[in-house]
């Protein structure tokens, strides 16, 4: 029997600095065997680990069909992403997944797409996107949407350029407060909204970022007529071991590591309002 | 009463621990210690607690002594048997970093021998197969838990002296084992009636110069379990708590419990069916090699729902509401049952005396006077 609480070893073929304290690391297991056998869906997440050290949950952002690499952006936030953050190219990590449902990009076939990120929660959704621009012909409009605080705090901005030319794209920014060049809106993400083009029968909404920015969200979505099933959340609870067994994030009788992270609002919606959970 | 029931007197009871011994099982069982009655290794039936009594309440546990010959005249103690398949404290993996950089896993799952567990409770089996549903029957499996439970012999032993703070008949998990146990024994005034669950136990009883029990014997038996279900007066409220603990999460008297509840998570500790755990660290001083451990953790700590500078459940209110939700209510969507046996621990162990029963009854209360 395999032991799914060990993990394998990988190595960094790349580091990107995206701005101070984010990284991304572009990971290959170094067994060519386990490399070649390493699936994954958009959504799902990985265990890494630094040597002595600790492990922490970190969402894959590359594409499945990049077989032969394993992204993950990483903010520095914690004793482990802040060693994490030391590496260099060449350098060995522990990695174990992938985990999760992962985004059910089938049922959005055919279908409208609205993707809205507050905050700094874009790396989960990354996968979304770059799902939908690669397979464009099988989805309907796409719509990308990001909030910032600050506009200093955008990222991938010349990813953003490149996704804004995809066919029947719209791409709209928001930051709370930007500098004078901060070319796209300066206030709500939420102000946004009204611009937003789907058809609300036919679509699939995805969000991931703050509970706060979620609701709102949430909220206008139900209010333009969108199925409580249309709505997907990615939800973020405290793991230790990705695989329902350490009882952390437990969000009232689902696990948020095994049942999720990606739920639709029907099936959290007797919680997702309430404080402490 | 069941068939095939035979009889042991208390002078030839040493004649099964030396059986089971000599088939081969590392045997465990409870024995006195530190003013409890706890289990560990057992290699005589001198260290049983004979004569032993409890007197349990909330936040209260106390042994006496009495002249009885009975060896298994008490209520659970604070320790479960929990802790020798699910440990507190094990060592999953071990990483190794080579001078050049590479690091390579081991695997910390242990080495088991075949271990036998003498003076089970029901309540205890029943948390027994709930760990396994959480642990084993799953679509990850946990190799450490499994390799322990595949070595297991239980001998069970049915209660006849029930705490003040036990309501196994309430929870239908006692005070008789039905199911999960290799032998069971009850407890007369001059021995034992034995009875075997499987082959395996079946053969091991054969062994033994064991009297086909009388009719008189099972009658006792029979009694002594009824009076001890009828001796229990706490019970958890009949309806369905899943749903009325999550309607009533506003209720005021969570925050009446967060004003007498310490936060210390003594309940968990003691419960046989909490499974949390934290993973951390050891890295040796050289940095090359560090071992990966898991411990028991407590929804009553802060760090229990940490997450990137934010703690969810931050005051004990929240807290002691994330313990009595899950353990009475999402239990039963996740395991198809309460996550409670009715075995009281947490209601003698806590040191303010906070009752589950009467604090669940209370917030279902609304719920109660409708049915």
């Amino acid at each position: 029997m395999s032991n799914p609480y060990l993990p394998l070893e990988a190595e960094i073929i790349e580091r990107i600095q995206e701005s101070p304290g984010l990284f991304t690391l572009r990971l290959r297991l170094t067994d060519p065997t386990q490399q070649a056998a390493y699936t994954f869906k958009p959504g799902q997440f990985n265990m890494l680990y630094l040597h002595g050290v600790g492990e922490v949950a970190i969402s894959i952002v590359s594409d499945p069909q990049d077989e032969q690499i394993i992204d993950h952006t990483i903010r520095a936030v914690g004793r482990v992403t802040h060693g994490i953050e030391q590496l260099k190219r060449g350098d060995r990590i522990g990695l174990r997944g992938p985990y999760g449902n992962g985004w059910p990009m089938a049922r959005a076939e055919q279908k409208d797409v609205v993707v809205i990120t507050g905050g700094l929660g874009c790396a989960p959704v990354v996968s979304v996107i770059e799902y939908v621009a690669r397979r464009r012909e099988r989805f309907g409009h796409l719509n990308i949407v990001q909030g910032v605080k600050h506009s200093s705090d955008f990222i991938w901005r010349e990813r953003y350029d490149n996704w804004r030319q995809l066919a029947d794209t719209q791409v709209l920014l928001a930051a709370d407060a930007g500098e004078p060049i901060w070319p796209w809106h300066i206030g709500r993400v939420t102000d946004l909204f009204e611009q937003l083009r789907f058809n609300p029968t036919q679509v699939m909404v995805v969000m991931c970022g703050p509970e706060g920015m979620m609701k709102v969200v949430v909220k206008n979505m139900l209010e333009r007529g969108v199925s409580e099933d249309d709505l997907y959340l990615s939800m973020e609870r405290n793991m230790h071991c990705g695989i329902g067994h350490c009882g952390h994030c437990q969000y009232g009788d689902k696990f948020i590591c095994r049942d999720g992270p990606i739920f639709t609002y029907a099936e959290i919606k007797s919680l997702f309002k309430v404080k402490g959970f | 009463m069941r068939e095939n029931l035979s009889f042991l007197a208390h002078d030839d009871f040493p004649s099964l621990l030396a059986t089971v011994q000599a088939a081969g099982y590392h045997t465990i069982g409870p024995q006195l210690r530190d003013g409890t009655i706890i289990f560990d290794t057992l290699n005589s039936v001198d260290q049983l607690p004979k004569g032993i009594h409890d007197q349990q309440a909330p936040g209260s546990y106390r042994l006496e002594k009495s002249d009885s010959p009975r060896l298994f005249a008490w209520a659970n103690g604070p320790q479960a048997i929990k802790p020798f398949l699910f440990t507190p404290r094990e060592v999953l993996w071990r990483s190794q970093r080579s001078e050049t950089g590479e690091l390579s896993f081991s695997t910390g799952e242990p080495e088991v021998k075949p271990t036998a567990i003498i003076g089970v409770r029901p309540c205890d089996i029943a948390a027994l197969y709930l760990q396994d549903k959480h642990f084993l029957q799953q679509e990850k499996v946990d190799p450490y838990y499994k390799k322990r439970r595949e070595q297991l012999l239980l001998i069970a032993v049915n209660c006849t002296h029930p705490a003040k703070t036990c309501f196994c008949a309430s929870s239908g998990d006692g005070p008789q084992a039905h199911y999960g146990f290799d032998i069971a024994l009850t407890e007369l005034d001059d021995g034992f009636l034995l009875e075997a669950h499987n082959q395996r136990g079946g053969e091991l009883l054969e062994k033994l110069a064991a009297q086909p029990a009388t009719e008189a014997q099972q009658q006792h038996a029979e009694q002594a379990l009824t009076h001890a279900a009828e001796q229990q007066t706490r019970q958890l409220p009949g309806q369905n708590l899943n749903e009325a603990l999550f309607k009533n999460l506003q209720h005021p008297q969570w925050q009446k419990i967060a004003d007498r509840c310490l936060g210390c998570g003594n309940c968990t500790a003691v419960c046989p069916t909490c499974f949390c755990h934290s993973e951390g660290e050891l890295a040796a001083l050289d940095g090359q090699s560090s071992e990966h451990y898991r411990e028991w953790d407590s929804c009553f700590s802060p760090g229990h729902s940490y997450i990137h500078g934010i703690t969810i459940r931050p005051d004990t209110r929240t807290q002691y509401r994330q313990w009595m939700t899950h353990k009475l209510g999402s239990w039963h969507a996740q395991y198809g049952r309460s996550g409670c046996v009715g075995c009281g621990r947490c209601i003698s162990w806590c040191p303010v005396g906070i009752d589950l029963t009467a604090e669940a009854a209370i917030i279902c209360g609304e719920d109660n006077k409708n049915e």
